[in-house]
């Protein structure tokens, strides 16, 4: 197989408050491209902090994290914002849309901060991603006039508006109803399948994780099966 | 990562924010307006206020005064006589001198070739009485060379009535103050009878009336010529008491003074000694109106770094999601300095204006100055230098006030955020 998207060696870490304690225990992982990964486990056993270090958004841990062929230990932290900007998209389990802007603003915002292309492009793209995700009508509302489900879409294409290497989900359908949960899901589906974008989904939802395509579970702090 | 695009996202979302709550905008700009409009008219007054006191006070007193100081210290004649002995004195008291300038006529000369010398004007000042009917009123006559006086205190555009050369022309004239003539119910033409400390008694013909604007001076003061005031106060034509010297630049006087008093041994004078306690008062205005103006925009800073600060608390999720996509901390530290700036600069220019308006009615408004200060409107300075000023003030004050609050927002932690909910 080709080299893995992302692979971390030795992860380890603690949190000190209120005393100190080893949330992490000496993880290795590696995920390859285009796969369809959920992250499972009890409350507390670890997943989510994983995930927030995999997104180098948490730089507070021991060990190796490389993505996308790029070691990520040590770096600044303005150095890590930008390689988000370039190579990772996020879905939370609320949507945290900007309020006072379109729907299609919300999605252009990480492309112009990429400053690749020309603004019109970049709409151009947008609007193209929320095709895709059938939310193309929505495209100059106020994110407020949507519903739950409809903002988690709009996320999802804010997410992917730069092409990242990793689309990474903390519970993306935690905090929908099982008609919306379904309609997530099979877009994450069809984006791995269809665009061979890779996905990592913290997920407590059985159901989501049962049909993604290689499951991780994980108790107090180590993977248990992979 | 293209810095310029950062900056342009940074500058839409934070004109977004700005335009999403208006009238919160408005008020942390009004804020500022305020400040910067109260800080333009108050120096606008004060500064008027200090540059009309200047202008008069120049106009009244000499850039240089030479006259003999009978009450100057001196050697006492112990010392003179026994100067290394170990002497001392008690409450020794000025001797017999009249107040006369010996070789007077000499020192102007010598003063007239002096390049840095615009004028000078040799002058005899005396107390007198002005017989006002039964009444005696007190006061001062100057004899003057009036032509040098006149080019020394611009005395042809302070003349009310009359003019200068019908002094020359006419011996036993007066010139006299609009305030004392009004005392004594005289106009041009009319005739005035002095009586000198020593009872010599002399009448004078009004032939012009003079206003400088100040009351201690139109109230009291009237010019003769030099030679008929020598004739009243029964001296000979070389008695001078005083010798009045322009400067090319005023603001030399006090180096220059010294040096004239070592030089003719008489009493020297610059004029910021002369009127230490007017000039004080330019001083004290200074400091209320930039302490008023500082603690104004002090206030308009709290404001703003309130605002400021409601703004990130509530804006914390959308920092963390930016954060989350990408941007960096200065990233988001610019969008919230752009939005204090903005409103910093878009306040301050108000501020100018408003400044502007309300400068511009206190000129217009009526004052009374009464016999003290002859003056029917507030002088008000409208010099460009204090607008620039006022913007830099404001902006500043926003930019201090703004940038706690930002280094807040680039600091957040996303992860906090993202995992608190």
């Amino acid at each position: 197989m080709t080299t893995p998207v992302l692979r971390t060696t030795g992860i380890t870490k603690y949190f000190y408050d209120p005393e100190k304690f080893q949330v992490l225990k000496n993880i290795d992982l590696e995920v390859q491209r285009g796969e369809f990964l959920s992250l499972i486990g009890k409350s507390g056993c670890g997943k989510s902090t994983l995930m927030y270090v995999l997104s180098t958004m948490d730089t507070d841990f021991e060990g190796e994290l490389e993505i996308a062929g790029e070691k990520l230990t040590h770096r600044t932290q303005n150095y890590l914002a930008d390689f988000r900007n370039h190579h990772i998209g996020f879905v939370f389990q609320f949507h945290y849309l900007l309020p006072e802007f379109t729907v299609l603003q919300n999605v252009m915002i990480p492309a112009l901060k990429l400053g690749k292309l020309k603004p019109d492009e970049i709409e151009h793209r947008a609007i193209e991603k929320l095709k895709l995700l059938g939310m193309d009508e929505h495209a100059r509302k106020k994110t407020s006039k949507l519903s739950g489900g409809q903002q988690q879409r709009v996320a999802i294409a804010r997410a992917l508006i730069n092409d990242p290497d990793i689309l990474m989900g903390d519970e993306p359908t935690g905090n929908l109803d099982s008609h919306n949960s379904r309609v997530v899901f099979d877009i994450f589906r069809e984006l791995t399948s269809v665009y061979k974008q890779t996905i990592i989904a913290v997920t407590h939802d059985e159901e989501f994780a049962r049909q993604t395509d290689r499951i991780v579970e994980m108790s107090d702090g180590k993977i248990i099966s992979h | 990562m293209s810095s310029f695009a950062s900056f342009k996202l940074a500058l839409t979302i934070a004109r977004v924010h700005l335009f999403s709550k208006p009238k919160q905008t408005l008020i942390a700009m009004l804020g500022v307006t305020f400040g910067i409009g109260m800080f333009i008219a108050l120096i606008g007054l004060m500064t008027g206020l200090n540059d009309f006191t200047e202008e008069i006070t120049m106009t009244s007193s000499p850039d240089i005064h030479i006259y003999h100081d009978v009450t100057q210290e001196r050697a006492s004649i112990i010392e003179t006589v026994n100067p290394d002995g170990l002497n001392r004195v008690h409450h020794q008291k000025p001797k017999n001198e009249t107040a006369r300038l010996h070789n007077a006529s000499r020192i102007v000369e010598v003063l007239r070739q002096d390049n840095r010398i615009y004028g000078v004007a040799p002058m005899l000042t005396s107390q007198v009485f002005y017989n006002y009917g039964p009444a005696q009123l007190n006061g001062q006559i100057q004899g003057v060379e009036i032509l040098e006086e006149d080019k020394l205190f611009d005395l042809k555009s302070k003349m009310k009535d009359g003019k200068l050369e019908d002094l020359l022309a006419f011996h036993e004239g007066i010139i006299m103050g609009s305030g004392l003539a009004r005392k004594l119910n005289l106009r041009k033409g009319d005739r005035v009878v002095i009586t000198t400390p020593q009872g010599f008694t002399r009448t004078l013909k009004v032939v012009g009336i003079f206003q400088i604007g100040i009351g201690t001076v139109d109230n009291v003061r009237s010019y003769a010529n030099l030679g008929m005031v020598q004739t009243i106060l029964q001296q000979d034509q070389s008695y001078v008491t005083d010798i009045n010297i322009k400067l090319n630049d005023r603001h030399t006087a006090k180096a220059i003074a010294p040096e004239l008093q070592q030089k003719f041994t008489y009493k020297s004078e610059d004029w910021e000694t002369a009127n230490a306690t007017f000039l004080t008062g330019v001083t004290i205005r200074n400091i209320i109106t930039y302490a008023v103006s500082f603690t104004l925009l002090v206030v308009a800073g709290f404001g703003i770094y309130n605002i400021l600060n409601m703004t990130i608390i509530n804006k914390m999720k959308d920092i963390a999601i930016l954060k989350a996509m990408g941007f960096s901390g200065i990233d988001v530290r610019s969008i919230f300095m752009i939005q204090s700036l903005v409103i910093g600069l878009f306040g301050a220019l108000l501020g100018i204006t408003v400044g502007f308006l309300l400068s511009y009615a206190i000129s217009k408004a009526p004052f009374d100055g009464g016999d003290v200060i002859s003056l029917d409107h507030f002088p008000v300075n409208f010099k460009m230098k204090y607008y620039i000023i006022g913007i830099v003030f404001g902006v500043a004050t926003t930019a201090i006030a703004g940038y706690m609050p930002s280094r807040k927002a680039a600091k957040v932690d996303p992860i906090e955020i993202l995992r608190g909910q």
